[in-house]
């Protein structure tokens, strides 16, 4: 089990400086994969469509997922409901690389994750702070990545989770080791993980940026707060040219400590997708408040 | 001082900058542009997605600089993805990326994540123990011509290849605690500074 983890760690690894696109067709995901993405999520709608349609939100048809695997060489993940154990064993059996278990889809279980340790295949999971992230951690997710508010276009989620995670961390890189069990029990995350993350000033998986991400320089803004790589939902193919955003978006994540580059790949790339104000949105269609 | 740089576009490139930074004599430095190459011996093509890391090195011209360099005998590395950059033919396909290695390297051919496994191999040239090996959706070569001299196989796959200057290897040294290729590599680079 330990060395399963550890593999599924170092795929995560592989994927650090890159972008995973949200793709719903094999056509979308060849575009993904030539404009330089990292990685593919496949998906049967995107969050903005997943939004707008309403209902409960499950995993997608095995054959859209197998459709994409078989379209690309890069790796392939695939959206499962938060706690929902079966939908998981099914994109197992697909022989996929990555299971994202997501706010993005209706919860099957409001109180419980899954238990990712029972798995081959490594995890993916949300996170808006330091002791949800390390509590998934503590299930077996081999990769975390913000919540943000998906399907938004709107970066604001995003950052403020991303910029809460890494603040969390530097305060716990300066206590005493005495004062770490206190840290813990105040963040309701896993004793060991703690003083992990202390030690290493860093999570003990790798962690991207999720949720609301549209354009080059949101991705580049996430990059500079310390982000490990980006996923785009429907900011690709919710935009008006998905193909120049696609790869606009790799070269600002690649290089976004070169403002010139991500200057220069952002002009002319057409309409971003239309966002959405978050105030604007009523309470209970807030996704990143699913799982705890 | 050997300086060796990681290009460092994406992937395990702060994981190869640790490694380097931990051998003596030599200074690790990211490449990322044309002008990054004149002030490195030697490069190490890291681990990550190798169609991404593929067209990455076109945007902005590095792929010709370190084509270049390579040919006139600068030290390179290619782990996992760079074997896959190095190869003059990925099997099934028409692209190829830096064109330098007489292999034919097949992408992902243990299959996918669940696919991924570790193992350990003598490898006499490269160090005296036992090296870990970590296998991530890797490649193998299938093929290799010219001089290329075949370094490990693993169940009769080939995983390890050298051939004069050009060193690849289908698995991460990176990834683990064993300096071995790390070390191997670095006398490469401080060889070809004597010369």
């Amino acid at each position: 089990m330990d060395e399963r983890y550890e593999l599924n760690k170092n795929l995560a690894q592989m994927l650090k400086g890159g972008v995973i696109m949200d793709v719903t067709t094999a056509e979308e995901a060849l575009i993904a994969q030539e404009a330089g993405a990292v990685a593919v999520m496949a998906l049967e709608r995107v969050p903005a469509d997943i939004r707008k349609q309403g209902g409960v939100a499950r995993m997608s048809d095995p054959k859209i997922i197998k459709a994409i695997k078989k379209a690309v060489t890069i790796p392939v993940m695939a959206k499962v409901r938060i706690g929902h154990i079966a939908e998981a064993q099914i994109i197992e059996a697909l022989g996929i690389d990555y299971i994202d278990e997501s706010e993005v889809l209706t919860p099957a279980d409001e109180t419980h994750h899954i238990n990712k340790y029972l798995f081959k295949i490594p995890f993916v999971c949300g996170a808006r702070n330091l002791g949800e992230a390390l509590r998934r951690i503590g299930e077996g997710a081999a990769m975390i990545r913000t919540k943000g508010e998906a399907g938004t276009g709107n970066v604001v989620e995003a950052v403020r989770h991303m910029r809460t995670i890494m603040s969390e961390i530097r305060v716990l890189k300066d206590l005493p080791k005495e004062e770490l069990m206190n840290a813990a029990k105040n963040m309701g995350a896993p004793y060991e993980l703690v003083v992990k993350t202390a030690e290493d000033g860093k999570l003990p998986v790798v962690n991207f940026a999720a949720g609301g991400i549209a354009t080059p320089a949101d991705a580049a803004l996430m990059m500079l707060l310390g982000s490990e790589g980006v996923f785009v939902g429907s900011g690709i193919f919710k935009s008006q040219n998905p193909k120049k955003m696609a790869k606009a978006i790799v070269l600002a994540t690649a290089h976004f400590n070169n403002p010139e580059i991500v200057a220069e790949v952002s002009e002319g790339l057409g309409e971003a997708m239309k966002g959405l104000e978050i105030s604007e949105i009523a309470s209970e269609n807030i996704l990143s408040t699913r799982g705890w | 001082m050997a300086s060796i740089g990681v290009l460092a576009y994406q992937g395990s490139v702060a994981e190869h900058m640790k490694m380097l930074s931990r051998i003596e004599g030599v200074s690790p430095r990211e490449i990322r542009f044309p002008e990054d190459i004149g002030a490195v011996s030697g490069v190490i093509l890291p681990g990550g997605e190798s169609t991404t890391m593929g067209k990455l090195i076109k945007d902005y011209g590095l792929i010709d600089a370190l084509k270049e360099r390579i040919t006139k005998s600068m030290p390179v590395w290619g782990t996992c993805a760079g074997m896959i950059l190095l190869a003059k033919e990925i099997t099934g396909e028409d692209i190829t990326y830096l064109n330098v290695m007489d292999i034919a390297v097949r992408r992902n051919a243990y299959g996918g994540q669940l696919d991924s496994f570790t193992a350990d191999c003598n490898i006499p040239e490269v160090s005296s123990h036992k090296i870990p090996l970590v296998f991530i959706r890797a490649p193998w070569v299938e093929k290799t011509w010219g001089n290329v001299k075949i370094l490990a196989r693993i169940d009769g796959r080939i995983i390890a290849v050298q051939q004069g200057n050009i060193l690849a290897t289908s698995f991460h040294p990176e990834l683990t605690e064993d300096m071995s290729f790390h070390n191997y590599f670095a006398g490469m680079v401080k060889q070809a500074d004597m010369q």
